[in-house]
């Protein structure tokens, strides 16, 4: 069912943008009104979303510990794992923004028959993981080609490396390839674990089958149905020089894949997505381990109501006497 | 603790990059231009419909290549009924004969690199 | 079926199916099995702490006697703790349901159940915080994952709330760091605002608000038991120890939870500290007041946790100590190491612990001023400063068990380590993917550990033992040694169920027993009175 809504809800994106633009000669609207919406929303809304959790302070230190902690200065610690420095943490952070440190711990439990547990290694989803978010970004960066002219150098480069075994033409670039490998794994470990199936969300459903279309209309257009290049950069220069223009013939292949874009993109911080923007402020990974060494400031440090010694001293001032142990009023 | 200071500076980093291509665009003046193509001045019909042309050539040029190269073959019937040998060179050429100012300008606007000229020799200026 | 005997049998409780149930989990379903849930916290006990709406009510009861308000008083209390938390509000928003955690939760291998995995077990609170808190879930609902709050999910977060020990093993897990023990802990602090806590937290709590300790134990009980043990260390070993109590001018103050000092097998490790402190003559003292270091606060609620707190920092500035030094303890050190500096400190009125025996200044507690019993122990036996006789322990074959906070609140790993491999001939590491920051609970942590939640801790505590059973079949380990209060009154009883022939000791306890004291008489009897090796036909005698 929330799959289907999901699958229902990526089948009308793609069949409004379809009809708008093949028969309803919505070209501006779709090649440039939804798009600069969608830009929009996705920059206020990332930034009102990163707004909203920096407004809640941190109030305690809370890392989560993965390594030996810098104790004693002959006991080695775990300087990424367990920092206690600014830089360890900025070390941490990379690991798990750039490769996933976390995930590639995953192991899988399996209960054995006679009730022995056992825990393999489960590298897939980090696997599937990495190589989906690293070919997103690959890809985005290279259609930076649309978006500047001249065209930046590292794209250049980015095109070669990913297209280097030079397969047919225009070069299929492995990236293609991987995201669509990566998403799928994604899609489908949803639906044949009984487990993943019982957890996930129409939001879980959604953006994968979202991203698999802007993927696969991407490849299709680039492999298969192919279009005025020129045109396409001319449309998106033109959104990105703020003086946008709509040149003719563009096939709606290519407006279904900018709408799904669009989509994506005013999607993004309204969704469980916004994780790209909350990993940094994850406080169980962001805060160094030296909570002893330095004091930790709580702004709101709620008072209470304690039980003071004074208070302990008179209920129990006889008892203590009687154990001889020290009073401060006798 | 807030860390006001590291969050705001992580949003401008993170506006600053994702608008980089506006800024770009805006600082250089660059606008929505086509690029400005030479066109062969005699010949007014191509081996196919220019739109087709446009969008798909190199699916024509690769098809021909393989064609030629595998099968031996050389006759091209273009939808207009003309007939036209199936060569780089001796067709595409004979008319676009100006690569810098025909191919290359396209090419180099959408960041793509043929390897065509890996084998052919690049045509010389006004042959 | 429902368990009709008193006690499960380990064939029952291991037949686990981990097949998700057809039923949704947004629908609101929850079953209090005997044996799976605590019972309510005593009207009393609630009372004396000034908790809101005291009431007598049970969870196996329909009507528990909400007061009228209680969704909104809930609701109030979630916007406040947004606010308050980052942690909540970004643990709310960016979880993507990969489901990396499921399979990490002591509690979902011991059980089977869909809503112990720690992803689920914090969408029954993230559901909510879609409905009320996010645009989304106002305008789709369901659709966005949205859930209504009623009694039924109310009783649902009870019970699953209340199976997490906040052990933060998923977080290790978590691709986002996301700590089902920080929502667990706001969890359970929304349900004590209308009144809804069980009994085996909250009476601890008010014991030790009240005397200084959970058990209740009044100044002069705490004073005897401390003579006591001195009157056993001298039994055992010939020499004399004088601790003292809420002693002005000492140098230390010392705290160890409560158990320590009654605990059995606690209660060994105690003699062991008394016997270390005496052998380097560190001057030191307890604190009757402050008889408590473990925290049942942090199981309740932040203000709780600094309610108990207090005491630490308010004895030790009053005794004019230098500096605090505390014992085994895993909540506890949870409490010590992350909280207790912002809560309750500054220290100023403290020095930067160093040790008076081998000048070792304790940077890495340059603020809190208060170190861990073990390293304080492993930097005296690393400069060599103790004489030990590790063949004392030769009679165990012993592994270790990282005790989940300082394990994962902290990275105390490698001290324990170095003390064992001093003290002891015989030790070996349980698999790598349950010891250290991948330890499992023991299942009875963060106020589970009750008779009435037997069933519910054996389960929780079955992938420990597993890995207990491990070192004891292929290894012949006999001793599982663990440096937390409620390890060592939990983990005896789990491994008489899963593991028997594995007993249950505390790291200091066998520093005690192998420490060769100046003066000391011919030990015959290890700390618990039991043949130290070679020893054991004199005994018969």
């Amino acid at each position: 069912m929330k799959i289907l809504y999901s699958l229902l809800a990526v089948s009308i994106s793609i069949a409004f943008a379809w009809v708008g633009t093949a028969s309803g000669g919505l070209h501006y609207l779709f090649g440039v009104v939804f798009p600069a919406v969608a830009v929009f929303l996705f920059l206020f809304g990332i930034v009102y979303r990163v707004v909203r959790w920096a407004r809640s302070p941190v109030p305690f230190h809370i890392t989560t510990t993965c390594g030996q902690q810098k104790s004693l200065d002959w006991i080695k610690s775990s300087p990424l794992d367990n920092p206690s420095s600014t830089l360890g943490v900025i070390g941490r952070m990379a690991l798990e923004v750039f490769f996933f440190r976390s995930l590639f711990r995953n192991t899988k439990m399996e209960l054995k028959n006679g009730g022995k547990l056992v825990y393999g290694s489960a590298k897939y989803l980090w696997l599937a993981g990495l190589v989906f978010h690293w070919s997103f970004l690959i890809i985005v960066l290279r259609h930076f080609r649309f978006f500047l002219e001249p065209t930046p150098v590292f794209v250049g480069v980015l095109q070669n490396l990913d297209g280097f075994f030079q397969v047919g033409v225009p070069v299929l670039f492995m990236s293609d390839i991987l995201i669509l490998g990566a998403l799928s794994f994604l899609f489908f470990r949803r639906i044949v674990t009984p487990q993943l199936r019982y957890i996930s969300l129409i939001s879980d459903y959604f953006p994968l089958l979202l991203i698999i279309a802007i993927a696969a209309t991407g490849v299709l257009m680039r492999y298969f149905l192919k279009t005025d290049l020129v045109a396409v950069k001319q449309l998106m220069l033109g959104l990105f020089s703020v003086s946008p223009i709509v040149p003719e013939a563009i096939s709606p292949l290519f407006y279904i894949h900018l709408f799904l874009v669009s989509v994506l993109l005013a999607y993004f911080p309204a969704s469980k997505l916004v994780h790209m923007a909350g990993i940094f402020l994850s406080p169980t990974r962001n805060l160094s381990n030296n909570s002893r060494m330095k004091r930790h400031i709580n702004p709101w440090n709620a008072p209470v109501k304690v039980h003071t010694y004074e208070e302990w001293e008179d209920e129990f001032r006889e008892l203590i006497k009687g154990a001889g142990i020290p009073l401060e009023k006798e | 603790m807030y860390d006001a200071g590291k969050i705001i500076t992580g949003l401008i980093l993170f506006l600053v990059l994702f608008t980089a291509p506006i800024w770009v665009n805006l600082a250089s003046g660059t606008s929505a231009k086509r690029p400005d193509i030479k066109l062969p001045i005699e010949e007014k019909e191509c081996v196919a419909a220019t739109a087709y042309m446009k969008a798909s050539h190199m699916d024509l040029i690769y098809e021909w290549r393989e064609l030629v190269v595998r099968e031996e073959l050389r006759a091209y019937h273009s939808p207009a009924g003309k007939e036209y040998e199936m060569s780089l060179t001796k067709t595409c050429l004979s008319c676009h004969s100006n690569k810098a100012e025909f191919c290359d300008r396209c090419h180099n606007y959408v960041a793509v690199s043929p390897y065509c000229w890996d084998c052919h020799t690049e045509p010389k200026e006004g042959l | 079926m429902t368990m009709s005997k008193k006690h499960p049998k380990p064939e029952e409780l291991v037949a686990i199916d981990y097949q998700p149930r057809r039923r949704d989990w947004m629908d609101p379903h929850v079953e209090f099995r005997k044996g799976t849930f605590n019972y309510s916290a005593n009207p009393k006990s609630m009372e004396y702490l000034g908790l809101p709406f005291v009431r007598k009510w049970q969870p196996t009861e329909d009507d528990w006697k909400l007061p009228p308000n209680w969704k909104e008083i809930i609701l109030n209390g979630l916007r406040e703790r947004i606010d308050r938390f980052r942690s909540l509000r970004i643990f709310m928003d960016i979880c993507v349901r990969c489901g990396a955690c499921a399979d990490k939760c002591h509690f979902y291998i011991g059980s089977g159940d869909p809503k112990n995995m720690p992803v689920l077990r914090a969408e029954l609170l993230r559901s909510v915080y879609r409905k009320d808190f996010t645009t989304a879930g106002k305008i789709l609902g369901k659709l966005a994952g949205g859930r209504e709050l009623t009694i039924p999910v109310l009783k649902e977060w009870f019970y699953y709330f209340y199976q997490c020990t906040e052990c933060r093993r998923c977080s290790v897990f978590c691709p986002y760091g996301i700590d089902t023990a920080e929502i667990t802990i706001i969890g359970r602090e929304l349900l004590n605002l209308v009144g809804i806590g069980i009994d085996w937290i909250t009476t601890p709590a008010a014991n030790c608000f009240r005397t200084g300790n959970h058990l209740g134990i009044q100044p002069h009980g705490f004073k005897d038991s401390v003579d006591f043990a001195a009157d056993d260390l001298e039994d055992i070993t010939g020499i004399k120890v004088n601790p003292s109590v809420n002693r002005k001018g000492a140098e230390v103050l010392f705290v160890v939870p409560s158990a320590d000092y009654f605990g059995d097998p606690h209660y060994f490790g105690f003699l062991g500290y008394l016997a270390l402190f005496h052998e380097i003559g560190l001057d030191y003292t307890f604190s009757a007041f402050a008889s408590e270091g473990g925290n049942f606060g942090l199981f309740h609620s932040h203000e709780m946790m600094k309610r108990l707190n207090a005491k630490i920092y308010a004895e030790a500035k009053r005794l004019g100590v230098k500096y605090i030094i505390g014992g085994e303890c895993g909540h506890m050190w949870r409490v010590l190491h992350q909280y207790m500096d912002t809560m309750n400190g500054p220290a100023d009125f403290l020095e930067v612990p160093k040790s008076p025996v081998t000048g070792t200044v304790f940077e890495n507690a340059r603020s809190t001023k208060m170190i861990h019993i073990a390293e304080f122990t492993a930097d005296l036996i690393k400069h060599r400063k103790l004489k030990l006789d590790p063949h004392r322990n030769d009679n165990h074959r012993i592994t270790f068990h990282d005790s989940c906070n300082p394990a994962r609140a902290m990275g105390l790993l490698e001290e324990p380590r170095y003390i064992l491999k001093n003290v002891c001939n015989h030790f070996y590491e349980m698999p790598e993917n349950t010891i250290r920051e991948q330890t499992f609970c023991c299942g009875s942590g963060s106020g589970l550990g009750t008779d009435e939640n037997l069933e519910m801790r054996l389960r929780g505590g079955f992938p420990r033992a597993n890995a207990v059973r491990y070192v004891h079949e292929n290894h012949g380990v006999n001793l599982l040694v663990c440096i937390c209060a409620i390890d060592k009154a939990t983990l005896p009883g789990l491994m008489d169920f899963w593991v028997p022939g594995v007993s249950v000791g505390g790291l200091h306890e066998l520093v005690g027993n192998a420490l060769v004291m100046k003066g000391e008489k011919e030990r015959d009897n290890d700390f618990r009175g039991t043949p130290l090796p070679g020893k054991e036909e004199k005994v018969h005698v």
